[in-house]
């Protein structure tokens, strides 16, 4: 007899936790699943949304992988949930009874208190907020070449919509109301170079500046006086977990739907993962957190791994953003030993922080070579490099110095030919023997006969034996063979 | 060098790019070109330091040049005569099969075998013997890569182009290739190309790709498939995806997407640890290239997920449009002189001459006419080369092994498990040159012949067959391969023919292949004697061999290339507090596969002598080691103890091994023998480790890792 799982939400968590179940439990003899998800749209990537409006992306093609075997209801939004009955009411008027309750009903993107934007969270005309495939669809409609657009708000979701925009020909103003943009993750140097990166690719960016009041007929008036000709408003001010089931049925709530290591609520029979949760470890708004969830309760729920527990996720946020590659690990400001570098006329910054030789928090812009490789030092955990500049610059490091070319200079020890590990110096004993051109010296030392890619260096060691007098040669000898 | 006309042409014993030689009646060794364009018919050869010194293994001291057998467990060898020692096998062989049924005996080949060879060996085990147990060494290989050839393009030809369409190239991808050292001469072909190397060591072929202007990509072992992922997100995002060539030769796209659209380049990123520019740089780089290819090899395919980390590379490149497309491709580079052919021709255990399968009805009945048995006799298919090995001298498994070619006490993962399994057997039969790790613990050791002492055929890393000559006659005592399978076949009164003359042996090769993928049935001696280059499939006498594959279409029945889904899963074995180093193995310039050759050929010895193990200075420090000295690297199942070489270009988290050394500074005492599910390949490619100074005693150990026993 199996346990029968229902889900509420069917984004990119709910989905993924439906797929880990049917991983471990292929036929559904341990699990039955249920999912109801409000969104009329099957299950589709949220993630990708911001390449979806950069054009990278048609709508069509962010759909997720549908598990098999598992009851989905689209387009029915649950209304309560009875967990003295166990029971799950819906919009349709259905009823689903569960053994366990799995919440991933996510969150919804806020809008602000701003005259003309909307009312009770539902955007006005020409407003579109940017959280789901609908309003992503709204807002395409509109991203026409030539269209003005504002967003509102400089956070990480905002600085992709302006960047997505602007690749599709559209007069971006992206306006925030805070000193600089991403200051959840940023600091203000950081801020500044990102600033600098968006305006060099046309986007006026103006911070430290908010909206007061849109008019579809004039455009948006700013709390500074000024006002942006737009023919369109994106907002992207920040979400709000969607905590109203969860609280109406009595479970604690706080900024999200508190949950233990176990991904329990205080009802050990329903649980809650993704960005709808708050566990103490994860950091809000990563898609990872919420997959990293999704696969220790179902480890959990169908019984694989008992003792799987949560324990939260290492913060790691990587902009996508064409062209402009930012990554902000960690945090900066937990460590005891701080390196800084900044070039931001050329769109490049990095701070690093560590504590006992691990890396505690990094901010990296247009560094991304050491992005990949900090992100992986912050992640493993593992000591960092003891050459701390050269982990910052990466492959901005000067390279090391050019190999040396002048067969003079050249250690009678190096490697010519390594198809053949022929040194220089059985180069030089060969000629000295009577191998004077680079056929002879091909046949003696065989130098040249693999890949043949040595040949220029042999001709340069032939040419400078036949230039070099004697006594050079002798002196040379000194230190060879 | 003596006259030219007296020189023999043939082809280096070592790896599968099988460089021209010729051979002076004296033994002398010169290159030889056999790489040349079809259009501009001149070319030069070229050799590595190991095709140059092979002659050294011709008068070798160590070599067998008498049958030996030890009376009992422990005692030493004594020489005997080939009748005796025939006959010894046999009887017991006989004996155990009476007792035990035909799957009590066992047989291991190698890629390193003839095709002739390998035919018989197959011939031998399923006809003479009745077993199904034999598998070989290419298993070690080729394996992934030819089960994610098979699944995407219907049939596994390594290079289904001439390697010399690389020399055109603009942009070569190599994913877990590191030629400068494996292959040398290779090189020469792609010397005009850009190159972008995948490889989590800064390798000679990486400094090549920096040198070239293009790249060097250092994933964390275990996570190609992540990269391949990226990169094929990044090329759908960005645009580079060629529609019409995925409308009109594949199948499969939506769920292969379906798949990769999780795996942005930011995500992939944080597994594999390439940066995603460098993703996006490297498929723009492909997309916006005429002539470009992507080769893979076993830095991609060995793993526990090595089929569909190649589906994955796959994958990206018929979204990008390169295979059968003038100009471009995907190919992997095999290993093994006759990697290609031994894998093709019945040594296998689920294999029948051909590349045909054991299981198909229609494959069965015509080998079975070939072989002139009822198709009933002929077994089903048998353990997978780790599996077999595993089995030896368990309750149900062999009782007896015959390995030929193979030195797989050195070759084959968690060595330790290898030994006691091969210590377990009633008899083991090892047929070699010189006598290796595992001819040391044979009851029964037969010498037999080395390349330039025999005749036959070689299908090279282009699915081109070549022909290897006789120039030297073997030393006085020593049997071809084939004769030691006929006269064991005699000896047992098998049914069947079992000739010992090459070109019976290949004749009666292209009639069974005849029909198979790989159809040999018009490659002649007597064309490849007058100069012609021959790929299979060659179907008829009359045939021009087919040197490019999937031109027109690919060969499953709609004609069109699979692409298949697959997803990243990770390292079988992950790093933890206890064994928190990834260990990643390969190869040295200087020595071939167990070393049991090279290592015995005194200028390769000198150049490389011993066991290293490269680890970063800053690791190194941190485990109190420096330069110089002695490490041991223990995994899970073992310790291999080698001298520690710092490098700073190698991630930190990484160590690596070399292959080629035996007992203490074995490395695959270390590897893990998980297996892929499809191809049963073992996972050398990445282990969890530990690293410690090694222990006072074991300071003169490494040195006794290079020797070979010079007789048993």
């Amino acid at each position: 007899m199996s346990r029968h799982v229902v889900v509420i939400g069917n984004g990119m968590v709910g989905a993924r936790f439906a797929e880990e179940v049917r991983r471990r439990d292929p036929d559904g003899a341990r699990v039955s699943l249920t999912v109801l998800g409000a969104e009329s749209h099957p299950a589709y990537n949220r993630v990708l949304l911001s390449t979806v409006l950069a054009g990278g992306l048609r709508p069509g093609m962010v759909a997720l992988p549908a598990a098999d075997g598992v009851e989905v209801h689209l387009g029915v939004a649950v209304t309560g949930i009875d967990r003295a009955a166990r029971v799950v009411h819906a919009d349709d008027g259905s009823t689903h009874h569960y053994d366990e309750l799995v919440l991933a009903t996510g969150c919804r993107a806020w809008l602000p208190p701003v005259d003309g934007l909307g009312a009770d969270g539902v955007p006005a005309s020409g407003v579109s907020v940017f959280r789901d495939l609908d309003d992503c669809e709204r807002i395409l409609a509109t991203a026409v070449p030539g269209a003005r657009v504002a967003v509102v708000g400089g956070g990480l979701l905002g600085v992709e919509a302006a960047r997505g925009l602007t690749g599709r020909g559209v007069a971006v103003t992206l306006v925030h109301p805070r000193t600089h943009l991403m200051e959840g993750l940023l600091d203000p140097e950081a801020g500044d170079v990102l600033a600098g990166a968006l305006r060099e690719i046309g986007i006026d960016v103006r911070c430290g500046v908010g909206a007061k009041a849109w008019d579809p007929a004039t455009g948006l008036d700013c709390d500074d006086g000024s006002r942006i000709a737009a023919d369109a408003v994106v907002v992207a001010t920040g979400v709000r977990a969607n905590t109203v089931l969860a609280a109406d049925a009595g479970l604690a709530v706080d900024r999200g739907i508190r949950v233990d290591d176990r991904l329990a609520t205080d009802d050990g029979r329903v649980h809650a993962i993704g960005d709808c949760a708050q566990h103490p470890g994860a950091a809000p708004g990563l898609v990872q957190s919420g997959w990293e969830q999704a696969a220790v309760l179902a480890d959990l729920l169908t019984g694989t791994d008992p003792a799987a527990r949560y324990r939260g996720t290492r913060p790691v946020t990587r902009l996508k953003a064409q062209g402009i590659d930012l990554a902000a690990v960690g945090d900066v400001d937990a460590g005891d030993e701080q390196l800084r570098i900044s070039d931001p006329y050329r769109g490049r910054y990095g701070v690093l922080s560590l504590r006992a030789d691990r890396v505690t928090g990094a901010v990296l812009i247009g560094l991304p070579d050491a992005a990949a490789t900090i992100t992986g030092l912050y992640d493993s955990g593992a000591p960092a490099p003891s050459d701390r500049l050269a982990l910052l610059l990466g492959r901005a490091l000067p390279g090391e110095a050019a190999p040396v070319t002048d067969p003079g200079r050249l250690p009678g020890t190096a490697i010519v030919c390594r198809c053949n590990t022929v040194t220089k110096n059985a180069l030089v004993a060969a000629w000295r023997a009577g191998a004077t051109d680079v056929d002879a010296l091909a046949r003696r030392t065989r130098a040249t006969t693999g890949c043949g890619s040595c040949r220029d260096a042999v001709c340069g060691i032939r040419d400078w034996l036949g230039r070099a007098d004697p006594t050079a040669v002798d002196l040379w000898q000194a230190d060879a063979v | 060098m003596e006259a030219a006309a007296h020189r023999t042409a043939t082809h280096c014993p070592y790896c599968a790019l099988q460089c021209g030689q010729w051979i002076s009646p004296s033994g002398e060794v010169d290159a030889r070109a056999v790489y040349v364009k079809e259009d501009s018919p001149s070319g030069v050869g070229g050799m590595c330091q190991k095709g140059w010194t092979s002659s050294a293994l011709l008068t070798h001291p160590h070599r067998l040049t008498s049958p030996l057998v030890r009376p009992s467990r422990g005692a030493g060898f004594v020489e005997t005569d080939w009748g005796s020692a025939l006959s010894r096998v046999a009887t017991k062989l006989a004996a155990l099969r009476a007792e035990h049924g035909p799957d009590s005996v066992a047989v291991f080949g190698a890629g390193g075998l003839t095709n002739e060879k390998a035919y018989l060996l197959g011939k031998f085990a399923r006809v003479a013997l009745g077993t199904s147990q034999i598998d070989y060494n290419g298993r070690f290989c080729m394996s992934s890569a030819a089960a994610a050839g098979n699944r995407a393009f219907g049939v596994d030809r390594g290079m289904p182009f001439p390697v010399t369409d690389l020399d055109d190239a603009e942009l070569v991808v190599l994913a877990g290739a590191n030629v400068a050292e494996t292959m040398p001469p290779l090189m020469a072909h792609l010397a005009a190309a850009r190159l972008v190397v995948i490889d989590p060591r800064r390798t000679p072929t990486a400094d090549r790709a920096i040198a070239s202007g293009g790249l060097h990509l250092a994933p964390r072992p275990g996570t190609d498939l992540a990269l391949a992922l990226g990169m094929l997100h990044a090329a759908v995002v960005d645009g580079h995806v060629d529609p019409s060539y995925v409308d009109d030769r594949t199948t499969g796209f939506d769920d292969v997407w379906r798949v990769v659209s999780q795996w942005w380049p930011e995500r992939a990123e944080r597994v594999c640890g390439v940066a995603a520019t460098d993703m996006r740089t490297v498929v723009r780089w492909l997309a916006g290239t005429r002539r470009r290819y992507v080769l893979t090899a076993r830095g991609v395919e060995q793993h526990a997920h090595g089929v569909d980390t190649v589906t994955a590379w796959i994958n990206l490149s018929l979204a990008l449009g390169l295979p059968g497309r003038p100009g471009s491709g995907f190919g992997t580079i095999t290993g093994q002189g006759n990697g290609q052919g031994g894998r093709e021709h019945g040594q296998k255990s689920d294999q029948l001459p051909g590349y045909r399968h054991i299981t198909d009805p229609a494959a069965r009945a015509h080998v079975a006419s070939v072989w002139g048995v009822p198709e009933p006799s002929i077994p089903g298919p048998g353990r997978s080369a780790v599996e077999l090995l595993d089995a030896l001298g368990r309750p149900g498994g062999p009782k007896a092994l015959l390995v030929f070619g193979s030195n797989v006490l050195v070759s084959a993962p968690d060595a330790q498990a290898v030994a006691e399994r091969l210590d377990a057997l009633d008899l083991l039969v090892v047929a070699d040159v010189l006598p290796g790790e595992t001819a040391s613990r044979a009851d029964v050791l037969l010498p037999v012949a080395q390349w330039a002492e025999e005749e036959g055929t070689m299908t090279n890393l282009e699915g081109r067959v070549l022909r290897r000559r006789r120039a030297v006659a073997p030393p006085p005592g020593v049997r071809t391969d084939l004769e030691v399978i006929s006269g064991l076949a005699a000896a047992l009164g098998a049914p069947g023919e079992f000739p010992s003359d090459p070109r019976t042996v290949f004749d009666e090769l292209r009639r069974a292949s005849s029909g198979g993928i790989a159809d040999y049935t018009g490659v002649s001696y007597a064309r490849l004697d007058a100069g012609e280059a021959l790929h299979w499939p060659c179907p008829a006498e009359g045939h021009p061999g087919t040197p490019r594959l999937f031109t027109d279409r690919f060969a499953h029945p709609d004609g069109r290339a699979r692409m298949v889904p697959v997803d990243h899963v990770g390292p079988d074995e992950d790093v933890d507090a206890d064994y928190p180093l990834r260990l990643t193995t390969g190869r040295v310039l200087v020595h071939y596969q167990s070393g049991a050759q090279t290592r015995r050929v005194t200028e390769l010895a000198a150049t490389a002598p011993e066991v290293f193990v490269e680890v970063h200075p800053d690791t190194a420090a941190r485990h109190g080691l420096a330069d110089g000295d002695l490490a041991d690297v223990t995994s899970r199942r073992g310790t291999t103890t080698a001298r520690v070489r710092c490098v700073p270009s190698l991630r930190p988290d990484t160590v690596f091994l070399p292959f080629h050394f035996g007992g203490p500074g074995a490395a695959n005492n270390v590897t893990n023998p998980a297996l892929d599910p499809v191809s049963r390949m073992p996972e050398f490619k990445v282990a969890a480790v530990k690293l410690e100074a090694a222990a006072p005693a074991a300071a003169d150990r490494t040195r006794t890792t290079t020797s070979l026993p010079a007789h048993p």
